[in-house]
């Protein structure tokens, strides 16, 4: 009991807090959405750390569905900055457009508190009812501008093909639980170590793994993604971009790493097919985008599939180069997003790739910050980016996957034709027209990122203290 | 004739099948997805109730956990239904009409 409560502390803070605020803003006299929206992000940070101020309790909540160990401590610190950060950036947006509620607010909290619960589930039912609970709010979330044609039907495209895939996770849940007896991963191995990898056990893991694949958006399942970022209020469309991906990933990760760990000859393929579809899907479909919010969700498609690349490895040292791989991605995106929030003229927000021509003249400090990111986004050294892919790569060549690494760098060179696009626009086009300037938090943020990206996270000592948490996570999961 | 643990399967597959059809072929009303969606995780229940009730005592099995998964399977396509039916209201208001093949303002 003492120990469930101790594990499982920083769910419950999450929860207690959502559930106090929801009651909080609710007030007759005055709109308290400023004042939540800065309580859920002092919520998301305090819940950030938290398993790092407990001293990073380990062990198992309520009789094993949840399992907290350095794994789920690195993710679930991740999780909660990106998310506090995609919060702050919805202030001004909100504002703008007549659209602050408190419900926002209180939405992400429980969408975090969702992923928190996936990044720990060690067991069938909890993982479901993680994806679900962060599901529920996002399908939400993505139609909040309930009055924009563009915002609904973006809800509703996701809410359906969600729906669809957790349909086929079940399903594959379902045949998994039949073959092998349990929800418990732990037992799922040892039954599978029993009978090996009957017919059935393999059918219900490519069932998992598809449901899995539409919430990473990976290539074959990636349909909504385009429409849902392009339709979503720019703010939601940075959230999508970072926290959920990482949280979807970290489940596929631990399921693959735990319950058919001893069966990596059947799961490997069906990622090799994952990664290779999303990166040639995410740099092709690309290349034809005008909007940069679409331009986004296809870099994302193809992000998706580097990441996949060191996991087919099934090693500590590909599961530890998917961790920094992913870590860095969202910082970047995350700076991509506060910048695209800039993009406003008088009447109104722009996202077309042509309305940042000439910014170099206009908005000198603007263009300069994209630039930085988009040469991250590439992977040129220096730069961050440059050592995500570096990580990422390296673990699935030692394990013998030359060719899905040679395929990714292919992919990484077609794809920096459209960030190099985007640089040329800024740097090189006329002039048309001058963007007012950003509110501050924005502001801030971008520039966060950008110093991350740049000097800080590459210096010697900082940079050697982060891969040796992405590396405790990572063994973690391997001495479960 | 016996009905065995293969018959509830084989059932469970077709509507299974049937569901993850409509939402692909159906081209009329969202009414029918979300009806869709529901098949799915009605077959999904089938399988999860079928397995428990089949299952072998060997060690680790675990026959209960089968049930309580169908029972939070009903709980949660209640919430999902409402979602679903809450964001498909905004959008009528929006759009004037739910027929799927006007569902293209944007294009993926």
């Amino acid at each position: 009991m003492l120990q469930t409560l101790s594990t499982f502390l920083p769910e419950l803070f999450l929860a207690l807090s959502a559930s106090l605020l929801l009651g909080f803003g609710l007030s007759k006299t005055q709109d308290r959405s400023v004042l939540v929206r800065y309580i859920s992000v002092g919520v998301l940070v305090v819940f950030a750390f938290m398993g790092y101020i407990l001293d990073r309790p380990d062990g198992t909540s309520f009789s094993g569905l949840l399992f907290n160990n350095d794994f789920s401590d690195f993710l679930k610190a991740i999780i909660g900055l990106a998310a506090a950060a995609a919060l702050l950036l919805s202030k001004n947006y909100f504002q703008k457009e007549n659209l602050d509620r408190y419900e926002f607010s209180v939405l992400t909290l429980y969408a975090v508190l969702g992923m928190s619960i996936m990044v720990s589930a060690n067991n069938l039912l909890a993982m479901y009812i993680g994806i679900e609970m962060q599901s529920l709010a996002l399908y939400i979330m993505a139609a909040f501008n309930r009055d924009s044609l563009r915002a609904s039907e973006s809800g509703l495209k996701y809410f359906v093909l969600g729906a669809l895939s957790s349909g086929l996770l079940l399903y594959g849940a379902s045949l998994i639980y039949g073959f092998t007896g349990s929800l418990d991963f732990e037992t799922i191995r040892a039954s599978i170590a029993l009978t090996g990898p009957t017919t059935g056990i393999i059918a219900g893991m490519v069932f998992l793994l598809c449901g899995l694949a539409f919430k990473i958006s990976a290539a074959p399942f990636h349909m909504w993604t385009p429409d849902v970022y392009e339709g979503s209020p720019t703010p939601v469309t940075g959230f999508f971009a970072a926290a959920p991906k990482l949280a979807a990933m970290a489940i596929i990760t631990r399921l693959l790493i735990v319950p058919f760990g001893d069966i990596i000859g059947q799961w490997q393929q069906v990622i090799v097919v994952l990664a290779v579809l999303s990166m040639v899907v995410g740099s092709l479909g690309a290349i034809m985008q005008t909007n940069i919010k679409r331009l986004m969700a296809y870099s994302s498609i193809a992000n998706m599939g580097y990441a996949l690349v060191p996991l087919a490895a099934g090693t500590i040292a590909g599961v530890q180069g998917m961790l920094v791989f992913m870590a860095i991605y969202i910082i970047t995106v995350i700076g991509v997003f506060a910048i695209i929030l800039q993009m406003r003229l008088r009447n109104g927000m722009v996202e077309k790739v042509s309305d940042l021509s000439g910014l170099s003249k206009s908005n000198p400090g603007m263009a300069f910050g994209l630039t930085m990111l988009m040469v991250s986004l590439i992977g040129i050294p220096p730069w961050l980016g440059f050592f995500g892919k570096l990580f990422a790569f390296v673990p699935a060549v030692e394990a013998g996957l030359l060719w899905l690494v040679v395929v990714a760098l292919v992919a990484s060179v077609i794809s920096a034709f459209y960030y190099l696009r985007i640089i040329k626009t800024m740097w090189f086009d006329e002039p048309n027209r001058e963007f007012i300037r950003g509110p501050r938090t924005t502001r801030l943020i971008a520039i966060l990122s950008i110093v991350l990206v740049i000097p800080v996270l590459i210096m010697p000592g900082i940079s050697t203290a982060a891969l040796g948490l992405a590396e405790s996570a990572a063994q973690a999961l391997f001495a479960q | 004739m016996l009905i065995g643990l293969h018959h509830y399967l084989i059932v469970a597959a077709i509507l299974f099948t049937i569901g993850v059809f409509g939402i692909f072929v159906n081209r009329k009303n969202v009414i029918i997805i979300l009806m869709c969606v529901e098949l799915i995780l009605l077959a999904v229940n089938i399988n999860f109730v079928a397995f428990s009730t089949h299952m072998e005592p060997v060690a680790g099995a675990d026959p209960i956990a089968g049930q309580i998964f169908a029972l939070f399977i009903l709980t949660v396509a209640a919430a999902e239904a409402a979602v679903g039916l809450a964001i498909l209201v905004v959008y009528f208001r929006n759009r004037g009409n739910i027929a799927v093949e006007n569902i293209d303002l944007m294009k993926g």
